[in-house]
Protein backbone atom coordinates (compact mmCIF):
# COMPACT_ATOMS: atom_id res chain seq x y z
CA UNK A 1 0.00 0.00 0.00
CA UNK A 2 2.46 2.67 1.11
CA UNK A 3 5.51 1.82 0.07
CA UNK A 4 8.83 3.78 -2.12
CA UNK A 5 9.34 0.34 -3.12
CA UNK A 6 10.35 -0.54 -7.08
CA UNK A 7 9.81 -4.13 -7.42
CA UNK A 8 12.55 -5.95 -9.04
CA UNK A 9 15.00 -8.68 -9.37
CA UNK A 10 18.33 -7.34 -9.45
CA UNK A 11 21.36 -8.06 -7.93
CA UNK A 12 20.47 -4.87 -5.54
CA UNK A 13 16.96 -6.35 -4.74
CA UNK A 14 18.60 -9.25 -3.97
CA UNK A 15 21.11 -7.97 -1.64
CA UNK A 16 20.51 -8.92 2.15
CA UNK A 17 18.81 -5.70 3.71
CA UNK A 18 21.50 -5.87 6.34
CA UNK A 19 24.10 -6.12 4.30
CA UNK A 20 22.70 -2.37 2.11
CA UNK A 21 21.99 -0.82 5.43
CA UNK A 22 25.46 -1.68 6.65
CA UNK A 23 27.22 -0.38 3.11
CA UNK A 24 25.07 2.74 3.80
CA UNK A 25 26.03 3.67 7.44
CA UNK A 26 29.65 3.08 6.00
CA UNK A 27 29.54 5.42 2.63
CA UNK A 28 27.66 8.23 5.12
CA UNK A 29 30.36 8.03 7.84
CA UNK A 30 33.05 7.52 4.85
CA UNK A 31 32.15 10.50 3.00
CA UNK A 32 33.06 13.08 5.86
CA UNK A 33 35.97 11.95 6.19
CA UNK A 34 36.93 13.22 2.20
CA UNK A 35 37.36 16.48 1.31
CA UNK A 36 38.00 16.61 -2.57
CA UNK A 37 35.57 17.94 -4.91
CA UNK A 38 36.22 15.28 -7.26
CA UNK A 39 36.07 12.10 -4.89
CA UNK A 40 32.52 13.60 -3.86
CA UNK A 41 31.88 13.48 -7.69
CA UNK A 42 33.11 10.08 -7.73
CA UNK A 43 31.31 8.71 -5.06
CA UNK A 44 27.79 10.54 -6.76
CA UNK A 45 28.76 8.91 -10.08
CA UNK A 46 29.02 5.97 -8.42
CA UNK A 47 25.81 5.46 -6.51
CA UNK A 48 23.85 6.64 -9.57
CA UNK A 49 25.46 4.17 -12.04
CA UNK A 50 24.79 1.54 -9.09
CA UNK A 51 21.16 2.85 -8.85
CA UNK A 52 20.27 3.17 -12.78
CA UNK A 53 22.28 0.10 -14.17
CA UNK A 54 22.95 -2.03 -11.54
CA UNK A 55 19.55 -1.79 -9.79
CA UNK A 56 17.30 -1.06 -13.20
CA UNK A 57 16.17 1.79 -11.18
CA UNK A 58 14.19 3.92 -13.60
CA UNK A 59 15.22 7.57 -13.11
CA UNK A 60 11.82 8.72 -11.78
CA UNK A 61 12.39 6.31 -8.99
CA UNK A 62 15.59 8.01 -7.93
CA UNK A 63 13.85 11.35 -8.54
CA UNK A 64 10.97 11.43 -6.36
CA UNK A 65 13.03 10.68 -3.41
CA UNK A 66 15.93 13.41 -4.23
CA UNK A 67 13.19 15.93 -5.52
CA UNK A 68 11.93 17.88 -1.87
CA UNK A 69 15.78 19.10 -1.14
CA UNK A 70 16.77 20.43 -4.44
CA UNK A 71 15.89 23.83 -3.52
CA UNK A 72 17.89 23.54 -0.32
CA UNK A 73 20.47 22.32 -2.03
CA UNK A 74 21.02 25.25 -4.49
CA UNK A 75 20.51 27.81 -1.34
CA UNK A 76 23.09 25.59 -0.07
CA UNK A 77 25.49 26.55 -2.87
CA UNK A 78 24.83 29.80 -3.37
CA UNK A 79 25.42 30.46 0.40
CA UNK A 80 28.51 29.24 0.30
CA UNK A 81 29.63 31.03 -3.40
CA UNK A 82 28.64 33.88 -1.02
CA UNK A 83 30.42 32.86 2.71
CA UNK A 84 32.98 30.07 1.46
CA UNK A 85 34.07 28.84 -2.03
CA UNK A 86 33.20 27.31 -5.05
CA UNK A 87 34.90 24.26 -3.37
CA UNK A 88 33.51 23.80 -0.41
CA UNK A 89 30.25 24.98 -1.58
CA UNK A 90 30.60 21.91 -4.28
CA UNK A 91 32.21 19.30 -1.72
CA UNK A 92 28.94 20.17 0.95
CA UNK A 93 26.48 20.01 -2.08
CA UNK A 94 27.98 16.90 -4.29
CA UNK A 95 28.20 14.82 -0.67
CA UNK A 96 24.82 15.53 0.22
CA UNK A 97 23.58 14.05 -3.09
CA UNK A 98 25.25 11.35 -3.09
CA UNK A 99 24.16 10.66 0.42
CA UNK A 100 20.71 10.88 -0.70
CA UNK A 101 21.10 8.79 -3.67
CA UNK A 102 22.71 6.31 -2.09
CA UNK A 103 19.18 6.05 0.37
CA UNK A 104 17.05 6.25 -2.49
CA UNK A 105 18.38 3.11 -3.92
CA UNK A 106 18.59 1.27 -0.93
CA UNK A 107 14.44 2.45 -0.31
CA UNK A 108 14.14 1.89 -3.66
CA UNK A 109 15.43 -1.78 -4.03
CA UNK A 110 14.30 -2.84 -0.33
CA UNK A 111 11.19 -3.95 0.74
CA UNK A 112 9.35 -2.83 3.96
CA UNK A 113 9.06 -5.84 5.66
CA UNK A 114 13.14 -6.79 5.18
CA UNK A 115 13.97 -3.36 6.62
CA UNK A 116 11.72 -4.27 9.59
CA UNK A 117 12.90 -8.09 9.79
CA UNK A 118 16.87 -5.85 9.92
CA UNK A 119 14.88 -3.74 12.77
CA UNK A 120 13.71 -6.81 14.84
CA UNK A 121 16.86 -8.07 14.59
CA UNK A 122 19.24 -5.12 15.74
CA UNK A 123 16.74 -4.87 18.29
CA UNK A 124 17.58 -8.08 19.65
CA UNK A 125 20.43 -7.16 21.87
CA UNK A 126 17.28 -5.00 23.65
CA UNK A 127 16.29 -7.69 25.49
CA UNK A 128 18.37 -7.18 28.12
CA UNK A 129 16.00 -4.56 28.88
CA UNK A 130 13.22 -6.73 28.54
CA UNK A 131 12.20 -5.64 25.44
CA UNK A 132 11.06 -8.25 22.90
CA UNK A 133 11.74 -8.00 19.21
CA UNK A 134 8.18 -9.59 18.28
CA UNK A 135 6.30 -7.03 20.22
CA UNK A 136 8.01 -4.28 17.88
CA UNK A 137 6.78 -5.60 14.68
CA UNK A 138 3.42 -5.75 16.41
CA UNK A 139 3.41 -2.02 16.82
CA UNK A 140 4.38 -1.39 13.34
CA UNK A 141 1.79 -3.54 11.51
CA UNK A 142 -0.71 -2.10 13.92
CA UNK A 143 0.39 1.48 12.94
CA UNK A 144 -0.20 0.14 9.37
CA UNK A 145 -3.66 -0.58 10.06
CA UNK A 146 -4.31 2.53 12.42
CA UNK A 147 -3.49 4.79 9.31
CA UNK A 148 -6.54 4.32 7.40
CA UNK A 149 -9.05 4.04 10.39
CA UNK A 150 -7.54 7.63 11.65
CA UNK A 151 -7.71 9.21 8.59
CA UNK A 152 -11.52 7.53 7.82
CA UNK A 153 -13.15 8.65 11.70
CA UNK A 154 -11.30 11.86 10.49
CA UNK A 155 -13.67 12.23 7.36
CA UNK A 156 -16.68 11.38 9.49
CA UNK A 157 -16.16 13.93 11.93
CA UNK A 158 -15.63 16.76 9.35
CA UNK A 159 -18.85 15.55 7.77
CA UNK A 160 -20.85 15.61 11.04
CA UNK A 161 -19.21 18.48 11.79
CA UNK A 162 -20.11 20.16 8.44
CA UNK A 163 -24.12 19.00 8.14
CA UNK A 164 -24.49 20.91 11.60
CA UNK A 165 -23.09 24.15 10.21
CA UNK A 166 -19.84 23.98 11.50
CA UNK A 167 -18.07 25.52 8.44
CA UNK A 168 -14.31 25.13 9.38
CA UNK A 169 -13.08 24.73 12.88
CA UNK A 170 -10.30 22.37 12.58
CA UNK A 171 -9.54 22.44 16.83
CA UNK A 172 -12.61 21.71 17.36
CA UNK A 173 -13.14 18.35 15.63
CA UNK A 174 -9.56 17.16 17.33
CA UNK A 175 -10.96 16.63 20.50
CA UNK A 176 -13.75 13.75 20.00
CA UNK A 177 -11.46 12.45 17.25
CA UNK A 178 -9.06 12.05 19.67
CA UNK A 179 -10.91 10.38 22.20
CA UNK A 180 -12.71 7.85 19.61
CA UNK A 181 -9.59 6.66 18.26
CA UNK A 182 -8.19 6.14 22.18
CA UNK A 183 -11.26 4.25 23.10
CA UNK A 184 -10.67 1.86 20.01
CA UNK A 185 -6.96 1.56 20.78
CA UNK A 186 -8.09 0.71 24.26
CA UNK A 187 -10.57 -1.84 22.63
CA UNK A 188 -7.68 -3.40 20.31
CA UNK A 189 -5.00 -3.19 23.32
CA UNK A 190 -7.51 -5.85 26.03
CA UNK A 191 -8.19 -8.07 22.98
CA UNK A 192 -4.56 -8.68 22.37
CA UNK A 193 -4.40 -9.15 25.90
CA UNK A 194 -7.79 -11.52 25.78
CA UNK A 195 -6.14 -13.50 22.84
CA UNK A 196 -2.40 -14.04 25.12
CA UNK A 197 -0.45 -11.02 23.44
CA UNK A 198 -0.10 -9.87 26.68
CA UNK A 199 3.18 -9.43 28.39
CA UNK A 200 2.91 -11.33 31.09
CA UNK A 201 5.45 -14.08 30.57
CA UNK A 202 3.77 -16.71 33.37
CA UNK A 203 0.66 -16.89 31.02
CA UNK A 204 2.75 -19.43 28.71
CA UNK A 205 6.09 -21.67 29.15
CA UNK A 206 8.30 -19.26 27.68
CA UNK A 207 9.29 -20.68 23.77
CA UNK A 208 12.82 -21.88 23.74
CA UNK A 209 15.29 -19.26 21.81
CA UNK A 210 15.77 -22.83 19.02
CA UNK A 211 11.51 -22.49 18.39
CA UNK A 212 11.85 -18.94 16.99
CA UNK B 1 4.42 -2.80 28.06
CA UNK B 2 0.64 -3.90 27.84
CA UNK B 3 -0.72 -4.45 25.05
CA UNK B 4 -3.18 -1.57 25.43
CA UNK B 5 0.10 0.59 25.81
CA UNK B 6 1.13 -0.84 22.35
CA UNK B 7 -1.87 0.44 20.83
CA UNK B 8 -1.64 3.98 22.44
CA UNK B 9 1.86 4.12 20.89
CA UNK B 10 0.54 2.57 17.16
CA UNK B 11 -2.49 4.77 17.28
CA UNK B 12 -0.30 8.06 17.74
CA UNK B 13 2.50 6.98 15.44
CA UNK B 14 -0.51 6.52 13.11
CA UNK B 15 -2.07 9.90 13.99
CA UNK B 16 1.62 11.56 13.11
CA UNK B 17 0.99 9.71 10.06
CA UNK B 18 -2.10 11.30 9.20
CA UNK B 19 -1.50 14.63 9.93
CA UNK B 20 0.63 14.31 7.24
CA UNK B 21 -1.82 14.25 4.87
CA UNK B 22 -3.55 17.43 5.60
CA UNK B 23 -2.07 20.02 2.81
CA UNK B 24 -0.33 23.00 4.92
CA UNK B 25 -2.26 25.61 5.87
CA UNK B 26 -1.46 29.28 5.22
CA UNK B 27 -2.35 31.67 7.90
CA UNK B 28 -2.87 35.26 7.27
CA UNK B 29 0.21 37.07 8.26
CA UNK B 30 2.56 34.42 8.78
CA UNK B 31 5.69 33.58 6.01
CA UNK B 32 5.51 29.92 5.66
CA UNK B 33 2.67 27.80 5.67
CA UNK B 34 2.29 25.00 8.75
CA UNK B 35 2.31 21.93 8.26
CA UNK B 36 0.40 19.38 10.98
CA UNK B 37 3.33 17.19 11.77
CA UNK B 38 4.84 19.06 15.24
CA UNK B 39 1.26 19.05 16.10
CA UNK B 40 1.07 15.33 16.12
CA UNK B 41 4.74 15.21 18.26
CA UNK B 42 3.12 17.59 20.86
CA UNK B 43 -0.10 15.50 21.58
CA UNK B 44 1.87 12.47 21.74
CA UNK B 45 3.82 13.69 24.26
CA UNK B 46 1.23 15.40 26.00
CA UNK B 47 -1.41 12.67 25.80
CA UNK B 48 0.35 9.59 26.35
CA UNK B 49 3.37 10.72 28.51
CA UNK B 50 7.11 10.73 28.55
CA UNK B 51 7.72 6.86 27.99
CA UNK B 52 4.66 6.11 25.52
CA UNK B 53 4.79 9.41 23.26
CA UNK B 54 8.47 9.22 22.61
CA UNK B 55 8.23 5.55 21.35
CA UNK B 56 5.59 6.92 18.89
CA UNK B 57 7.36 9.08 17.33
CA UNK B 58 10.58 6.63 17.76
CA UNK B 59 7.70 4.10 15.69
CA UNK B 60 6.88 6.83 13.50
CA UNK B 61 10.07 7.56 11.92
CA UNK B 62 10.96 3.50 11.50
CA UNK B 63 8.58 3.10 9.40
CA UNK B 64 9.23 6.16 7.32
CA UNK B 65 12.81 4.76 7.32
CA UNK B 66 11.32 1.51 6.18
CA UNK B 67 10.24 3.49 3.19
CA UNK B 68 6.75 4.52 3.86
CA UNK B 69 5.83 7.65 2.30
CA UNK B 70 4.33 9.42 5.75
CA UNK B 71 6.27 12.53 6.02
CA UNK B 72 3.97 15.58 5.01
CA UNK B 73 4.26 15.92 0.90
CA UNK B 74 4.63 11.91 0.71
CA UNK B 75 8.35 11.65 1.65
CA UNK B 76 10.12 9.07 2.91
CA UNK B 77 12.83 6.15 2.75
CA UNK B 78 15.86 6.67 4.22
CA UNK B 79 16.78 9.61 1.96
CA UNK B 80 15.50 12.11 4.50
CA UNK B 81 17.15 10.64 7.38
CA UNK B 82 20.30 11.31 5.17
CA UNK B 83 18.94 15.06 4.18
CA UNK B 84 19.53 18.39 5.61
CA UNK B 85 16.63 18.94 7.82
CA UNK B 86 17.14 15.49 9.04
CA UNK B 87 18.03 16.73 12.82
CA UNK B 88 14.42 17.56 12.82
CA UNK B 89 13.03 14.46 12.88
CA UNK B 90 15.64 13.37 15.37
CA UNK B 91 14.47 15.44 17.41
CA UNK B 92 10.90 14.15 17.33
CA UNK B 93 11.15 11.39 19.53
CA UNK B 94 13.04 13.25 22.31
CA UNK B 95 10.72 16.45 22.18
CA UNK B 96 7.55 14.10 22.72
CA UNK B 97 9.55 12.42 25.75
CA UNK B 98 10.54 15.83 27.09
CA UNK B 99 6.39 17.28 26.87
CA UNK B 100 5.64 13.78 28.49
CA UNK B 101 7.67 14.39 31.29
CA UNK B 102 7.34 17.86 31.79
CA UNK B 103 3.34 16.75 31.76
CA UNK B 104 3.52 14.04 34.46
CA UNK B 105 5.55 16.15 36.07
CA UNK B 106 2.29 19.02 36.09
CA UNK B 107 -0.02 16.52 35.88
CA UNK B 108 -2.16 16.92 39.10
CA UNK B 109 -2.52 20.86 38.47
CA UNK B 110 -2.36 20.13 34.77
CA UNK B 111 -4.26 23.09 32.91
CA UNK B 112 -3.71 25.76 30.24
CA UNK B 113 -0.85 27.43 31.64
CA UNK B 114 1.47 24.20 32.77
CA UNK B 115 0.54 23.03 29.26
CA UNK B 116 1.28 25.31 26.96
CA UNK B 117 4.79 25.46 29.02
CA UNK B 118 5.48 21.82 28.61
CA UNK B 119 4.52 22.09 24.99
CA UNK B 120 6.63 25.17 24.20
CA UNK B 121 9.99 23.36 26.13
CA UNK B 122 9.64 20.17 24.69
CA UNK B 123 7.69 20.82 20.96
CA UNK B 124 9.92 24.10 20.16
CA UNK B 125 13.06 24.62 22.19
CA UNK B 126 13.77 20.73 22.27
CA UNK B 127 13.22 20.64 17.90
CA UNK B 128 14.88 23.69 17.45
CA UNK B 129 18.26 23.06 19.71
CA UNK B 130 18.72 19.68 17.53
CA UNK B 131 17.22 20.59 14.42
CA UNK B 132 19.26 23.89 13.72
CA UNK B 133 23.07 22.72 14.67
CA UNK B 134 22.32 19.29 12.45
CA UNK B 135 21.47 21.48 10.05
CA UNK B 136 24.50 23.92 10.42
CA UNK B 137 26.68 20.53 10.38
CA UNK B 138 25.58 18.93 8.00
CA UNK B 139 25.88 21.97 4.93
CA UNK B 140 28.86 23.30 6.52
CA UNK B 141 26.99 26.66 7.32
CA UNK B 142 27.00 29.06 10.77
CA UNK B 143 24.88 27.92 13.23
CA UNK B 144 23.37 31.69 13.39
CA UNK B 145 22.94 31.20 8.99
CA UNK B 146 20.88 27.65 10.58
CA UNK B 147 19.33 29.77 13.19
CA UNK B 148 18.06 32.71 10.86
CA UNK B 149 16.69 29.89 8.27
CA UNK B 150 14.55 28.38 10.83
CA UNK B 151 13.34 31.34 12.27
CA UNK B 152 10.25 31.88 9.63
CA UNK B 153 9.04 28.54 11.48
CA UNK B 154 8.65 29.72 14.79
CA UNK B 155 5.11 31.67 14.51
CA UNK B 156 3.38 28.67 13.04
CA UNK B 157 5.00 26.74 16.29
CA UNK B 158 3.80 28.57 18.71
CA UNK B 159 0.10 28.47 17.19
CA UNK B 160 0.76 24.57 16.75
CA UNK B 161 1.78 24.72 20.52
CA UNK B 162 -1.12 26.45 21.53
CA UNK B 163 -3.65 24.16 19.91
CA UNK B 164 -1.84 20.78 21.14
CA UNK B 165 -2.17 22.06 24.45
CA UNK B 166 -6.40 23.38 24.36
CA UNK B 167 -6.79 19.92 23.13
CA UNK B 168 -4.55 18.21 25.67
CA UNK B 169 -6.63 19.88 28.71
CA UNK B 170 -9.65 18.62 26.98
CA UNK B 171 -8.88 15.25 26.14
CA UNK B 172 -7.27 15.08 30.22
CA UNK B 173 -10.47 16.36 31.43
CA UNK B 174 -12.63 13.51 28.95
CA UNK B 175 -10.22 10.49 28.48
CA UNK B 176 -7.26 10.80 30.62
CA UNK B 177 -4.31 8.16 29.08
CA UNK B 178 -1.76 8.92 31.80
CA UNK B 179 -3.90 8.35 34.86
CA UNK B 180 -5.78 5.68 33.42
CA UNK B 181 -6.45 3.28 36.40
CA UNK B 182 -3.93 0.27 35.94
CA UNK B 183 -6.23 -2.64 37.13
CA UNK B 184 -3.84 -4.96 34.75
CA UNK B 185 -0.68 -3.38 36.68
CA UNK B 186 -2.39 -3.94 39.68
CA UNK B 187 -3.18 -7.38 39.12
CA UNK B 188 0.03 -8.71 38.13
Amino acid sequence: MLSLYVPGDSVVHRARAGLKLAVLAALGIGLFLVESPAAMAGALALVVVVGVTAARLPWRALAVQVRPVWLWLALLFGFHLLATDLRTGSVAVLRLLALLVAAAVVTATTRVTALVAVIEWLAAPLRVFGVRPARIGLVLAMTLRFIPLVAEKAARIREAQAARGADRIRLGMAVPLLIQVLRMATTVGEALDARGADDAPARRPRRTAAAS
Amino acid sequence: MKSRDLAYVALFAAIVAVLGLIPPVAVPGLPVPITAQTLGVMLAGSVLGAKRGGLALLVFLVLVAAGAPLLSGGRGGLSVFAGPTAGYLYSWPIAAFVIGLLTQLFWKRFNLAWALIANMIGGIVVIYAIGVPFTALYGDISLGASFTGSLTFIPGDLVKAVAASVVAVAVRRAYPVIELPGRRAAAS
